[in-house]
């Protein structure tokens, strides 16, 4: 059941193209993240779909409704602003309120919602309290307690934990994908952080360049990138050129073969070795492709590496992933 | 040690000398009596104080207070919406209005009141023009009544109310508005809910300065309001220079700030949002 459909959507600003033509379709009580590197337009699509921006081309449907000329306050949904934007002369509770007051719901429902978000969002001593009384990580959650007191059809978060500092991060990110499963809301996220959108997204889409990448699920985008920006965006890769063809290995598919003579694939030098608890990596410089790859070997390997020796690089056909430009 | 250090820091030293200072003067002639000849004499009295609550000088307290209250309330009207339509314009248009508002502070003061009486005196352009294409027979009374101080007024302090709203207008966070839109309030509930307290600060800053300076101006009733409009301002301009009692003088100007003080409180208070206090108790 599609919740919010992107048909052939397209953005300029001032004649530049920020958004090239796409399509998207995104289904009811998923969490699809939006990931890609800094100004791919992200933040342009989730601004068009809350109705802050109009597309130049194309049109959104919103639950089965074209919902691309609607203002944005006449659409069931909200945003979670990057910087939360929460209204600084009101409490927490009275931003919480905000929205159902606009909403004309009556007072005593109002109340319940409003102790129904202030609870989930595990604010209840801070509920009078002013944003500016408030850490970075208890005013992105009042952002959140503010948007789903509305019980929204949709919720789109930009970069929601951006500001944040690791470790609240990662509490965050738990109690996100937490709140997610329990509301059943669709949740369209935008990160830059690779790591952040391989834990928390049910897909993922990798975006660059105002284009769409790849569209899959984490394990999909992981196990077989169709694109070389996709195969080096997620987690390491290593990419090779032969005659009429590009493909990636991850460096866990690599082997090392110590016997010079025995057959490998390739050929190449240690250039540096990496160890990292529980696995190593092998920088290994090949002699007929100007590249290092990088090789990653776990606990089960005995053999003693040195820097500068000459080994070969072997892996399984099945392995190879092959990549369009 | 420490206590000279303190004593001789240059903000000190300026605001005793230019601030602290003459008020202590004027407090203490205020106390002070006068011989004939206007001299003062040295004596403790409360007579200037007591001169005060004669039924024409309260009379024309009240008036004054009517008038820079009148004045604020005004310049807030106009103000606000002009203010409004400046910060949402494109920038050159800012710019030129920004330019328009701070042009009449180039030009000499006393020329610009005196150009207020070409156009509103009996043979002046206003009522020229209204007779000329036949709205009125006679000239209309314009010059030296209430209504041509009060537009005297507006007129010299209405960039005092515009300039610190637009720049609290500038100063807000438009995402606040975009997340009322989010939350699903109209522009107009925005406006009132988002935009309106958040630019009170504005407001507040412009109304105690239009509020202060109408109080303490007494050019514009001398131009414009002729011997009926006299505001206590120009009674105490008179006390100093023409009737040489400066204890009745001084004792008029201590009434006066008092009185500020105690509306700019009060306004405060009134305007001032909970939340506002709630940050000063935090600093
Ligand atoms: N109002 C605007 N006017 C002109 N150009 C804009 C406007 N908004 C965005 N852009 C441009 O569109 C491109 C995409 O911007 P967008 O904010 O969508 O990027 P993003 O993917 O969200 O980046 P980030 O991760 O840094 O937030 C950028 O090149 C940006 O400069
Ligand atoms: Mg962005």
């Amino acid at each position: 059941m599609p919740m919010i459909q992107l048909m052939n959507i397209e953005k300029h600003f001032a004649g530049q193209t920020v958004v090239h033509p796409l399509s998207l379709t995104i289904r009811e009580g998923e969490f699809l993240t939006l990931l890609g590197p800094s100004g791919c337009g992200k933040t342009t699509i989730l601004r068009m779909i809350a109705g802050f921006e109009q597309p130049t081309v194309g049109e959104i449907f919103l639950d089965g409704k074209d919902v691309t000329e609607l203002p944005a306050n006449k659409r069931d949904l909200n945003l979670v602003f990057q910087h939360y934007a929460l209204f600084p002369h009101m409490t927490v509770e009275q931003n919480i309120q905000f929205g159902l007051k606009m909403k004309k719901i009556d007072a005593a429902e109002q109340k319940e919602r409003i102790g129904e978000a202030i609870r989930l969002t595990q604010l209840t001593p801070l509920a009078k309290r002013y944003p500016h009384q408030l850490s970075g990580g208890q005013q992105q959650r009042v952002a959140i307690a503010r948007a789903i007191a509305n019980k929204p059809r949709v919720l789109l978060l930009d970069e929601p934990l951006g500001a944040l500092d690791l470790q609240l991060r990662k509490n965050l990110q738990a109690e996100l994908k937490q709140l997610q499963r329990s509301l059943g809301i669709t949740f369209v996220y935008v990160t830059h952080d690779q790591e952040e959108a391989m834990m928390m997204s049910d897909r993922i889409v990798i975006m660059n360049n105002g284009k769409i990448e790849q569209i899959g699920t984490p394990k999909e985008i992981y196990n077989r990138p169709q694109t070389l920006f996709a195969a080096t965006f997620i987690g390491e890769n290593n990419v090779f050129h032969e005659a009429e063809r590009m493909f990636a290995i991850r460096p866990e598919k690599l082997k090392a073969v110590r016997d010079r003579e025995q057959k490998a694939k390739r050929k190449g030098i240690i250039q540096d070795i990496v160890y990292l608890g529980n696995v190593h990596k092998l920088m290994v410089h090949l002699n007929d492709e100007q590249t290092t790859v990088s090789i990653c070997l776990d606990f089960t390997d005995e053999d003693e590496w040195q820097i500068g020796q000459h080994i070969g690089v072997d892996w399984f056909d099945a392995d190879e992933v092959n990549i369009g430009l | 040690m420490k206590k000279t250090k303190w004593l001789i820091s240059p903000v000190v030293l300026w605001l005793s000398l230019f601030l602290i200072l003459p008020m202590a003067i004027v407090v203490v002639i205020s106390f002070l009596g006068r011989d004939e000849f206007g001299n003062l004499v040295i004596q403790f009295s409360l007579d200037n104080y007591a001169r005060f609550f004669d039924s024409l000088y309260l009379g024309i307290y009240w008036d004054t207070i009517a008038l820079s209250v009148l004045t604020t309330l005004i310049c807030v009207l106009i103000s606000y919406p002009l203010a409004y339509y400046i910060a949402n314009a494109g920038p050159t248009r800012q710019k030129i209005w920004l330019l328009f508002i701070t042009v009449p502070f180039w030009i000499n003061f006393l020329i610009r009141t005196y150009a207020w009486v070409l156009l509103l005196r009996s043979q002046g352009v206003v009522n020229s023009f209204l007779m000329d294409i036949g709205i009125i027979d006679e000239p209309l009374k314009m010059l030296y009544t209430k209504g041509a101080v009060l537009l005297g007024m507006v007129y010299t302090f209405i960039p005092y109310m515009v300039l610190p709203i637009y720049v609290s207008l500038e100063q807000m966070d438009r995402k606040l508005l975009e997340a009322a839109s989010d939350l699903g309030a109209s522009r107009w509930r925005a406006f009132w809910h988002i935009t309106l307290p958040q630019t009170k600060s504005g407001m507040m800053t412009g109304s105690v300065l239009v509020f202060v300076s109408t109080a303490g101006m007494y050019v514009v009733t001398d131009i414009l309001g002729g011997s009926k409009s006299t505001m206590l301002s120009n009674i105490i301009q008179t006390q100093f220079l023409g009737a040489r009692d400066w204890p009745f003088g001084a004792a008029l100007s201590v009434i006066f700030a008092i009185t500020s003080l105690v509306l700019i409180y009060l306004f405060n208070m009134a305007l001032r949002s909970r939340h506002e206090r709630s940050k000063e108790g935090r600093a």
